[in-house]
């Protein structure tokens, strides 16, 4: 399911004195089954136009196309439903919307809203648990009880649970410790790879953005600044750095090392690739350099 | 007291602390133990002991439940501790000593928001000056004082609602600049900033360090920001699992992540490289080092 | 929540902006008080005069003042329209059953009218050149007799002040959980009375655990800041009490005696 945005503006609070741009003119398309990064500073857009993409908002201009369904600013706020449950939304610190009683009964309650029998929602939020690596036993206890970790995974349970097509994420490790980061960002590829769900995620990691993504957005004040894959993004650090958007860990080093002679004819992404680049160009151990 | 005054007391005694570096210790903690409430016996602290001297900056790393806040709390009797000692620049902490404490430590928590008391960015910074009873005309030359420290003079008047994480979290450090502690104690104070906030915050807490010599403890996961402190402590279950110089903690290389902890990127370039058979130095090499070094391999080639 | 124009700051730098928050605090209720004193249309038109001054002098259009009456429109057109049918007296237009239409009945029905608008715009005036803050600090401040009976005023204040300054977190935080749950589902203004109500549920819990861990978060940050109760506290923000305070209740005083004129 691709989502489409065709000349989109949004204005918040028009006609009053708090009027503020929110986005302006935006023509992009995120295809069906990619790993798109949305990139750009605090403020410049990027949670408005997230909110289009299961029209929590309604453009002011433009169409946001979401599969077959348009978006206009005269769609009527029913009946966006279908909508919500293709296009799931995991906010920024989403632990802040549990509510239920129980653990299975949260994560329950999303498929639950959108028609589906309480027995086969219950029986889902069980798979859930497992899919997002939670222990068995979390099941019955309140998502009160649980860990700051725990109750995250408890949230994307909630909305993986409505089977979506796309999963929308606000910088879903945001105060994470490293090894609940790590475990998040591998939850994320697998439900990529394995299942092609497509992922539209909002982060300030520019390693995140070269490790996971293929696709990358990147907004400016309100306004589409750049788009393509990681390395067309990339291949420009300056542009990235007169932006103050960062460069991956990766990127940086190499420019370390090309300030110092060493030449690379593409953008290192990873540690891997730059290991690789680097090894054509340093001698092997000794003993092993004839094999 | 003007601030040039306090500044020169930090001084001196950042230079006292270099004289008498083993003597200077203005933390030190014996045996603590904490257990929460309806944690089944775990135990968050178990037998910790630690010590600090004044002047250094110690980061404290550790995966969540490690034990890290809940020492940054017994510091300053935020909580009840089962048992052990605890004393800070010789006071041991006990009902009568805590509040004389409290003065001493200025912390920075995770939350911009919920730590912001005032309705102002200036009624925030005079908080701590009003517990403690300092007459206004001081109050005033102070929170101005502070404010400017931090950068933010042109917000005096602002509310917390249009202030963004970074620059709520620089309020916060005016108004521990604004107390004048000896020790500054940031609980994971940058970890839900955008990396603008970060910057920001983490420069404003550099020149602090720099220009008034306190003692800084740094909760962080940010491995970045612990490569810039004189120590690194870990903890893991409760207890300190080492501690060292950055280089010492890092050259752990790869076994961090057992740790539950993020790996330097030169290590984790080494560990790449390592697996393409080039030869690689076992011990930690900062990037400049690792470029010097990848360089002199490249010439012999 | 942005049709509420009552207890909305405009920041500006008018007299009335300036002055002491406890005159005006004061003011306004003694101002609201004489209102009642008025009887004839000569005495409402003094008054209606005097509010329009005010409003001029606040530098703040009348538009604001305008939709401050908009949400109790309907309060107000339901009281008027009680007085209009059901006073009698004067000459009598028209009759049907107990309902009837006098000339009292219009009269009086236009006085509530005015005292309606007159209330609104006066208490509209006090919050449009107020911060909230300085309300609570006027309050706390006209409060501090009661401490003699161990009335714990400090705190009170200091509960009104923190609360004042999480108002918009709040509001932030609500429009966040709706959209979440909305992204799950949840339809907020469909469906019968009780389905409705069902929906609220989910905004209401999510809210109270927040609030309470920013509560104990917050308890946590001011111990650690030394915070032991308003005993032995120094304070920041003082009120200062000028001449043009002490000429708005003299103003004040002149009015109550023209009103008492007019009757």
């Amino acid at each position: 399911m691709d989502i489409t945005f065709q000349n989109v503006s949004y204005t918040y609070q028009p006609g009053t004195p708090f009027q503020g741009v929110g986005l302006q003119d935006i023509n992009v398309t995120i295809p069906s089954g990619s790993y798109t990064a949305l990139i750009g500073h605090t403020g410049s857009g990027k949670s408005t136009l997230l909110q289009h993409l299961n029209a929590l908002l309604k453009p002011t201009s433009g169409v946001v196309k979401i599969g077959t369904r348009e978006i206009t600013p005269e769609t009527n706020n029913k009946h966006l439903k279908a909508i919500r449950q293709k296009v799931g939304m995991v906010f920024q610190f989403p632990e802040s919307q549990l509510f239920e009683s129980t653990v299975q009964k949260d994560i329950a309650f999303g498929p639950q809203n959108f028609g589906v029998p309480i027995d086969e929602a219950l029986a889902r939020a069980k798979e859930m648990i497992e899919l997002v690596g939670l222990p068995a036993n979390v099941i019955d206890k309140s998502p009160f009880d649980l860990s700051g970790g725990q109750m995250r995974r408890v949230a994307i349970a909630g909305v993986l649970a409505m089977q979506p097509e796309v999963l929308v994420l606000d910088e879903p490790t945001a105060g994470l410790d490293p090894v609940g980061r790590r475990e998040m960002m591998g939850l994320f590829e697998k439900l990529h790879i394995e299942q092609g769900m497509t992922i539209v995620m909002v982060t300030h990691q520019m390693d995140d953005v070269a490790n996971y993504a293929d696709n990358v957005i990147v907004l400016e004040h309100g306004r589409l600044a750049k788009t393509g894959s990681p390395r067309e993004i990339f291949a420009d650090p300056d542009w990235l750095t007169e932006k103050q958007l960062g460069l991956p860990t990766t990127t940086q080093f190499a420019q370390a090392l090309s300030r110092r002679g060493f030449i690379f004819d593409q953008v290192p992404l990873t540690e891997h690739e730059l290991a690789a680049l680097l090894a054509e160009q340093l001698p092997k151990k000794a003993g092993r350099a004839h094999e | 007291m003007c601030t040039d005054t306090i500044i020169n007391r930090h001084l001196f005694q950042g230079k006292y602390g270099l004289l008498n570096m083993d003597e200077q210790k203005i933390i030190q903690v014996e045996q603590l133990k904490y257990e929460y409430p309806q944690s089944d016996g775990h135990l968050a602290l178990n037998n910790l002991s630690v010590s600090i001297n004044a002047g250094e900056w110690v980061a404290i790393i550790g995966h969540n439940g490690s034990g890290k806040s809940t020492f940054a709390k017994s510091l300053n009797g935020l909580l009840d501790l089962q048992s052990g000692s605890v004393m800070i620049d010789d006071l041991p902490l006990a009902l009568d000593t805590v509040w004389s404490i409290r003065k001493k430590i200025g912390m920075v928590f995770q939350n911009p928001d919920n730590q912001f008391v005032g309705a102002t960015v200036e009624d925030d910074v005079a908080f701590g000056l009003e517990n403690q009873g300092v007459p206004r005309p001081e109050m005033i030359e102070r929170v101005q004082e502070a404010v400017k420290r931090v950068g933010m003079l042109d917000y005096l008047k602002r509310e917390p609602s249009r202030l963004s994480g970074g620059q709520k979290q620089r309020v916060a450090l005016a108004g521990i600049i604004a107390q004048q502690p000896e020790i500054l104690i940031l609980d994971e104070a940058t970890s839900m900033l955008d990396p603008k906030g970060r910057e920001e915050v983490l420069a404003t807490i550099h020149k602090l360090k720099q220009e008034t010599n306190m003692t800084v403890l740094s909760i962080t996961h940010d491995i970045d920001e612990a490569a810039s402190a004189d120590r690194i402590i870990i903890l893991d279950n409760g207890q300190v699992y080492d501690q060292g110089t950055p280089a010492d903690i890092f050259a752990y290389g790869q076994r961090l992540l057992d740790l539950g902890l993020d790996v330097p990127y030169p290590e984790k370039l080494k560990a790449a490289l390592n697996k393409l058979q080039i030869e690689m130095p076992t011990d930690y090499l900062t990037t400049e080092r690792m470029v010097d070094y990848l360089w002199t391999l490249h010439s012999k080639m | 929540m942005n049709k509420l124009i009552l207890g909305r700051y405009i920041p500006g730098d008018s007299i009335l902006h300036r002055m002491d928050p406890r005159a005006k605090l004061l003011a306004s209720f003694y101002y609201i008080g004489i209102i009642f004193l008025a009887r004839t249309w000569q005495a409402y038109a003094l008054l209606l005069v005097f509010t329009l001054v005010l409003i001029g002098i606040s530098k703040i259009k009348l538009d604001f003042f305008i939709k401050g009456v908009k949400p109790l429109l309907w309060l107000i057109l339901f009281t008027v329209l009680l007085q209009i049918f059901f006073t009698r007296g004067g000459h009598v237009y028209w009759q049907w059953g107990f309902l009837s239409l006098t000339q009292y009945g219009l009269i009086n029905g236009a006085y509530i009218f005015m005292r309606f608008v007159l209330i609104i715009f006066m208490s509209t005036l006090l919050t449009l050149t107020t911060p909230p803050l300085s309300l609570a600090d006027a309050i706390e401040s006209i409060l501090k007799p009661l401490k003699v009976v161990h009335f714990p005023v400090y705190e009170v204040a200091l509960m009104l002040s923190i609360a004042l300054r999480f108002v918009p977190t709040l509001m932030d935080e609500t429009t966040k959980i709706m959209d979440a749950q909305r992204a799950r589902g949840v339809d907020f203004g469909e469906g019968n009375l009780f389905q409705q109500m069902k929906a609220i549920v989910p905004i209401l819990i999510p809210l109270f655990v927040s609030s309470f861990n920013r509560a104990d978060d917050l308890a946590t940050a001011m111990e650690a800041r030394g915070y032991q109760g308003g005993e032995g506290r120094s304070k920041y923000r003082i009120l200062k009490w000028r001449t043009k305070d002490t000429v708005a209740f003299i103003l004040m005083g002149l009015l109550t005696i023209a009103l008492i004129f007019l009757r």
